[in-house]
């Protein structure tokens, strides 16, 4: 399946990676994408989103989804 | 009920007037809590020359909506605005502006409080510093104290 990929922040530069496109096997979780574009496991202390909203490590992904990986935020 | 990401300089004073004549009735409500952050020259002991300000298009919107929801929920008042700068940013320009309008004081401060605490703690907004001789992104532990 595909799903659409985007960094923001510290990690997009960290990683290089603005936004990108990977196919994944069905039924993976946020912690698989992330492992799939960075070859490494999540680390506690990013922040996540499945369609724009906020999303856990097991999180469930599917076809056509927008999965974001984001440091803690810092506006105001 | 409205949230406004701003890639221009504004003027919160005046939005905050024009937005309440455009909104709400005169007699209406009566009380107004606001809260305006702006941008600082120094942070840890620096001094900071620009800001850059990251957001997430679309879902930061949609976290900033939930968040006044959220608020509705808890306190009664007739309208809020959130209004917050991204893009470049530089010392003395307003970053946020936050505003509850409500019939008693009570809600109007208090649901002013917690839009704005939700809204740093949540919604996907990213600060970097320059600096004279670098760039830095702020963390969260230090944004949130200030």
């Amino acid at each position: 399946m595909t799903i659409r990929v985007r960094l923001f922040a510290s990690l997009s530069e960290q990683w290089q990676i603005d936004q990108k496109t990977i196919q994944l096997k069905e039924g993976q979780t946020v912690a698989a994408v992330w492992r799939e574009i960075t070859g490494e496991s999540l680390p506690d202390s990013i922040l996540m989103a499945v369609n724009m909203e906020y999303a856990r490590p097991d999180t469930p992904v599917k076809a056509g989804d927008e999965v974001a990986f984001f440091p803690p935020v810092t506006g105001g | 009920m409205t949230v406004q990401l701003k890639p221009k300089p504004f003027d919160p004073f005046r939005l905050l007037l024009q937005y309440q004549e455009s909104r709400l009735a005169p007699g209406s409500y009566g009380a107004t809590a606001s809260f305006i952050g702006t941008m600082r020259d120094f942070n840890q002991g620096d001094s900071v020359k620009r800001l850059f300000l990251e957001h997430y298009p679309g879902m930061t919107e949609r976290e900033l909506e939930k968040i006044i929801a959220e608020a509705r929920q808890r306190w009664a008042f007739l309208e809020a605005l959130v209004a917050h700068r991204v893009g470049d940013i530089f010392p003395g320009e307003p970053i946020v502006l936050v505003v509850v309008w409500s019939v008693h004081r009570g809600p109007a401060f208090d649901a002013c409080r917690y839009i704005m605490e939700a809204l740093k703690s949540r919604a996907p907004f990213w600060k970097k510093e320059k600096l004279p001789h670098k760039e830095r992104w702020v963390s969260n532990d230090e944004n949130l104290q200030n």
